[in-house]
């Protein structure tokens, strides 16, 4: 896969609107088992992203993953901030410049580990780990892109019915239980960006 | 109770809320008045409630000491963003800040009660966990 300027640049703003146009769907998903900041923590990050193209499309692929990782971990603040940033800077640090399938795959998990060191925190737990880490199962599985994000957007829905473990959403105990997890919601939104950027990129 | 204030651990505060995070502070003064390095953050970066990485940084460097400094933290995302900022250091600064697992408020006074009377990193750290354990 290569992904030339105009395609990275395109990648960026998908990411970016994704999260933007959603803002208040997380924020009320947030309101409900946490405090309330997750879709303007994630919105001003992003926004901070967008903020600094056309320069942060003319880095490479890796380059340009680590930037973005390195700006969400100083703009979104909340617990979010580092873990989205450092799924980001992890993905930049172990992907080449034009990655095979293998590489994604072997790039992601390593990202995911990072998620877990960084949260301390394992897949169950009502977090966005329940997004990541089965979508990560069925990319390595083999699964084409439209498995890929239907499994990104079920795994956020498959959050409702679970008991929050980790998080401000612990607090809650059992009424957490019935609400979706905002971070799942939003990292499910990223995934489904993706995807939908690169599957323009291979079918041009 | 007070030994030579620079050499001292260094205290930084970090709350969800900046008027915490400040009074705190000011609970810490009281006790220990300038034997100790200290600093405080607190609010995310468009001011609201949260916190945010490049606060915690610029509280760390405040509050630098040559032997090492003891981070106090409220909820989760203070934690996260206070791991996050110590890896962000340069490495040789990395292993003398650590992030305490106490109630930010008693956590920082015995802390800081710890370390004006000339305590290692790792003694205050321990005061601090062991008080609430």
């Amino acid at each position: 896969m290569s992904l030339d300027r105009a395609a990275r640049e395109r990648l960026v703003r998908g990411l970016a609107g994704s999260v933007i146009e959603h803002a208040d769907e997380l924020t009320r998903l947030d309101q409900a088992i946490g405090d309330g900041d997750h879709g303007l923590n994630m919105k001003r990050g992003f926004e901070a992203v967008v903020a600094t193209l056309p320069d942060l499309a003319d880095k490479s692929l890796p380059e340009m993953l680590k930037a973005i990782g390195m700006t969400l971990v100083m703009k979104v603040g909340g617990a979010s901030g580092p873990l989205v940033g450092t799924f980001f800077m992890e993905l930049g640090k172990a992907l080449p410049e034009q990655p095979s399938r293998a590489d994604l795959v072997g790039a992601t998990e390593k990202a995911i580990d990072a998620v877990k060191a960084r949260g301390r925190s394992e897949a169950g737990q009502k977090t966005l780990l329940d997004v990541l880490v089965p979508v990560h199962a069925v990319l390595a599985g083999g699964g084409d892109a439209r498995a890929i994000a239907s499994e990104a957007v079920q795994a956020a829905d498959r959050t409702t019915p679970m008991l929050a473990t980790r998080g401000r959403a612990s607090f809650l105990g059992e009424r957490s239980i019935g609400h979706m997890d905002p971070g799942s919601r939003s990292a499910s939104l990223l995934i489904g960006a993706a995807i939908e950027t690169l599957e323009l990129e291979v079918n041009r | 109770m007070s030994s030579s204030g620079p050499g001292n651990v260094g205290i930084v505060i970090v709350s969800h809320s900046p008027k915490i995070a400040e009074g705190a502070a000011d609970m810490v003064r009281q006790m220990v008045g300038d034997a100790v390095p200290l600093a405080w953050t607190g609010g995310d970066v468009d001011g609201g409630l949260g916190t945010n990485v490049a606060g915690i940084l610029k509280a760390i460097e405040t509050a630098w000491s040559p032997a090492g400094v003891a981070i106090l933290v409220d909820l989760g995302g203070a934690e996260t963003n206070s791991e996050m900022a110590v890896e962000m250091l340069p490495e040789g600064r990395r292993a003398r800040v650590l992030v305490c697992n106490a109630p930010v408020v008693e956590g920082a006074v015995i802390a800081a009660t710890e370390s004006s009377g000339g305590s290692s990193l790792a003694a205050v750290k321990r005061s601090a966990e062991e008080f609430y354990a």
